[in-house]
């Protein structure tokens, strides 16, 4: 069932009316039937993958979090006659027994993940390999469902789990509260990834009905709706036709691909965003921001800390932490201070632990070595960037570059974007060699005045619909502009009903009337439900 | 106090959002008249449905079925030859299930003595293309047996509240408006004559395709259940109901489809004419009775056609003469009327090379 079905919306105005017409006590469970019968819909077969996720997640969660209470309760009791070695020989045979279990539920459910998403990838680099040796033999690739949204909700559970391990907040001893936090619907296949300390409270308690807030997620949802129907979906066969055709469409057609696909990603992800975030908060839920205008960001570490912010947050703080302090990288640190000298010894486990997390943050988006290609690449800028620093102080001296002028944070915000667009590619062309050939025709096939004068009149876009982009266009970089110091919903709530009224009205209007949908426009889902 | 007010602010956000709820409805109402197909420039037979809800009367004869009726058959010609009131329901590529729910309906308004239902979409057993669904469902007024009928004609890619709400599925129009979407937004004229859409045109029909042989020619189930509905429906009603081929040369209409029809005529003891078996005594010349080539017939031939019927009618039939009723005659004098000075601006047009 997609966000922009009839179904859905038909199935949210229904969960709506029951959600605020049974008694408030009872809305955590109608949200996790209403969670159920979201994801069945989907596929009933879906079902027993999160269920495994679910119960075993629910089963360590517990195991962990009773051996925590039995660790303290047992120290309190025999304070007095435990020796200190012996209290610690105790808490360390706790901890390993911890340990044991929760890196077998970590490795199970991070397992199943692996599995279903990235076998057939494992297979196609193995008959690469032996293709390289002529082996004659191929393996055969395999036909594995792959869960909806079970990157998301693989992150969430663990996520969950690891915060119960380290004893940072208490394991969840209802099952279907537990079921309800990894299925919550809204954000079940496309994020954000929410932490169970952030979610749960406003996830678990009675919301009265409050038409402030009822209508303040409504007002999201229909902003997201713009976003998605009206700008990402409208553009989205230019895109399609721009990728597929790499043959003939190269020089300034992979500028144009650039551009547009950053429209329709960005469009399409924070729309889709939107609208949970809006769903959440019109069942009185708070779902943290996932996005706080990454196209103003004056470089790729900003621009990681405003896009996806969950995901970045994610790896941060389960993934770089760990990484960099765990024994073997303390050990590697060591043997590099030793080599290499303080300066840049100490640099190593860090620059390590990051290609680590962008590696998996790589593979995470696709079972593809463009996704590994795209990952190591916003790698290699960010650690660029860092070692660049010296010499950009040294530039920005030397020619008296006022940071804080207009115009140098511009070009920061143009750089950025540019380097994020040309990145991107990765995720568009078929391959790694194809998006590198592209990126080369960008600088010596000069054919920008065929383009515009002729070749945009073939990308499946009327006139009419680059005159509703470019509207749409400026109507979204003014949002985000006039969104700098204040939420945007905010200003408009502060002019007035009339306005709120007359603004929202028209949007939903737009879409009615803009929107890409129905009869001779292909159902596209958000980008981030693959992943 | 505090809560007071919070109280009247929410009374204030829900005037706010009832007034914009209602404002809204409107102006999308007002939108969705002007995206929606007005049907009135080359392709009129997308008004021919909605047109008979402004000649809702007692019927002799109603005629079921697609362009092999709405331009082969002229009410107005059986009035003037034979007396005898008649109205098609017929619309593009009408399938037969739509041809049933529109019958179904015609009987909650009219009680016709005659049924005529032409054959042709026999040869479907499932929906076919969007674009006749429309054509055909839209013009509906609601009912169940609308409902009814959209649920039969739905394509997959279609559904149910595109019907509700034609904005929906027309919205993208938006950009794509005519001078007709204005003119006639808000009452157009008739194209029709009691469901006759006419046509002067003169092509020959020099060349007649060999029709496609088929794998099956039995007709599909579906289709089969319908006709049988079609036959209940007029039974229970007690009107006669003849099924009848159109003389058109093209599609062809195939031995194999044809002696299914006529088993099953005999079955239930109902009549069945296959007109192109009868051509010469109906005196069709293809060579100008014809506006695409054999497809269908322009006024000439349809004139010479219902002609043919009209006789038939008569010998087979206790269809009343009604030219002696006065207020009967008054009003289909003047459809005659209508349909001569259409029918003498169409020509008009056409010598004028327009």
């Amino acid at each position: 069932m997609l966000f922009t079905s009839y179904s859905f919306l038909f199935f949210l105005i229904l969960l709506f009316v029951i959600y605020y017409v049974f008694p408030s006590k009872a809305q955590w469970v109608i949200l996790l039937i209403a969670s159920l019968i979201f994801y069945a819909l989907n596929s009933p077969v879906y079902l027993i993958f999160i269920g495994i996720t679910i119960l075993t997640t629910y089963g360590a969660g517990i195991l962990l979090d009773n051996s925590f209470v039995k660790e303290k309760a047992y120290i309190k009791e025999h304070k007095e006659t435990l020796s200190k070695e012996e209290k610690k020989a105790y808490k360390r045979a706790n901890k390993t027994k911890r340990r044991w279990l929760f890196w077998s539920c970590l490795i199970f459910n991070f397992g199943i993940l692996a599995v279903t998403k990235y076998t057939n990838f494992g297979i196609s680099n193995i008959n690469g390999i032996m293709k390289m040796f002529h082996s004659g033999t191929e393996l055969q690739f395999v036909d594995l469902i792959i869960p909806l949204g079970i990157s998301f909700y693989t992150f969430q559970s663990m996520g969950y789990l690891i915060d119960v391990s380290r004893d940072s907040v208490k394991a969840q001893r209802n099952i279907g509260k537990l079921a309800l936090f990894v299925l919550f619907f809204p954000q079940l296949v496309q994020g954000p990834i929410s932490r169970y300390g952030d979610l749960s409270t406003s996830l678990y308690e009675a919301h009265p009905f409050d038409i402030n807030k009822f209508m303040r997620g409504i007002e999201r949802i229909i902003w997201g709706f713009f976003k998605k129907l009206v700008i990402a979906d409208r553009i989205l066969p230019a895109v399609n036709t721009l990728k597929d055709s790499y043959e003939t469409m190269d020089g300034f057609y992979v500028v144009l691909l650039g551009l547009f696909y950053a429209l329709e990603l960005y469009a399409d992800f924070t729309g889709g965003i939107d609208i949970t975030i809006g769903i959440a908060e019109a069942l009185g839920i708070k779902v943290k921001e996932n996005f706080i205008r990454p196209y103003f960001s004056k470089c790729i570490k900003e621009y990681w800390r405003r896009w996806h912010i969950s995901l970045g947050a994610y790896f941060t703080e389960y993934l770089f932490y760990p990484v960099s302090v765990c024994k073997p990288m303390l050990d590697i640190s060591k043997v590099a201070r030793k080599i290499l000298g303080e300066k840049i010894g100490k640099k190593v486990p860090v620059y390590l632990s990051t290609i680590i997390v962008w590696l998996i943050t790589g593979i995470w988006h696709g079972a593809a070595w463009n996704f590994v290609v795209w990952g190591l690449g916003n790698c290699f800028f960010i650690m660029l960037s860092e070692e660049l620093d010296p010499v950009y102080i040294w530039v920005k001296k030397k020619f008296k570059i006022n940071e804080s002028k207009y115009y140098y944070r511009a070009f920061q915000i143009i750089r950025t974007f540019i380097l994020m667009c040309s990145l991107r590619m990765f995720d568009l062309y078929r391959n790694v060699p194809v998006t590198f050939k592209m990126l080369g025709t960008t600088v010596y096939k000069w054919n920008i005045a065929s383009v515009l004068r002729e070749g945009i009149w073939n990308l499946g876009l009327t006139g009419v619909d680059y005159v509703i982009l470019i509207i749409g266009t400026i109507i979204l970089f003014s949002v985000s502009m006039m969104s700098r110091r204040e939420n945007m919903r905010d200003i408009i709530a502060k002019k007035g009903y009339v306005l709120r009224g007359v603004v929202y009205g028209v949007l939903f209007v737009c879409i009615i009337l803009f929107g890409a949908y129905g009869i001779g426009y292909d159902a596209s889902q958000f980008i981030y439900n693959q992943f | 106090m505090e809560e007071k007010e919070t109280k009247k602010f929410n009374i204030k956000l829900l005037i706010t959002v009832i007034i914009s709820l209602v404002v809204i409805t409107t102006i999308l109402a007002f939108l969705q008249r002007l995206v929606e197909p007005k049907y009135m420039d080359n392709s009129g037979e997308g008004s021919l449905i909605e047109e008979y809800y402004d000649n809702i009367e007692d019927h002799q004869i109603i005629i079921v079925g697609d362009c092999e009726v709405y331009e082969n058959l002229v009410p107005p010609v059986l009035w003037e030859d034979y007396g005898y009131t008649s109205y098609i329901r017929g619309s593009a590529q009408q399938l037969i299930w739509q041809s049933y729910y529109l019958l179904e309906e015609t009987y909650k308004y009219e009680n016709p003595d005659v049924v005529i239902f032409n054959v042709l979409s026999m040869q479907y057993n499932e929906p076919q293309k969007e674009a006749y669904n429309r054509m055909t469902l839209d013009g509906m007024k609601w009912s169940s047996s609308k409902v009814g009928a959209i649920k039969a004609s739905m394509m997959e890619d279609e559904q149910m509240i595109d019907y509700v709400f034609p904005i929906l599925r027309y919205h993208s129009r938006i950009t794509e408006l005519k001078k007709d979407d204005i003119t006639y937004f808000f009452d157009k004229p008739t194209v029709a004559d009691n469901g006759y859409y006419m046509q002067v045109g003169i092509v020959p029909a020099d060349y007649v395709p060999e029709g496609k042989p088929l794998g099956d020619y039995t007709f599909g189930d579906n289709a089969y259940y319908y006709l049988d509905a079609i036959r209940e429906i007029c039974e229970e009603h007690g009107s006669k109901l003849i099924l009848v081929k159109a003389p058109s040369l093209y599609p062809k209409w195939h031995d194999e489809w044809d002696a299914q029809m006529v088993d099953y005529a005999a079955k239930y003891n109902l009549d069945y004419i296959n007109f192109l078996e009868h051509t010469d005594e109906i005196g069709l010349d293809y060579n100008v009775d014809t506006y695409d080539a054999g497809l269908h017939l322009n006024v000439y031939g349809a004139e010479k056609l219902t002609r043919y019927l009209g006789e038939y009618l008569k010998e087979n039939t206790d269809l009343e003469d009604l030219r002696s009723n006065e207020a009967v005659a008054e009003e289909y004098n003047q459809k005659l009327l209508e349909y001569r000075e259409r029918l003498a601006k169409k020509e008009e047009e056409r010598d004028a090379g327009k």
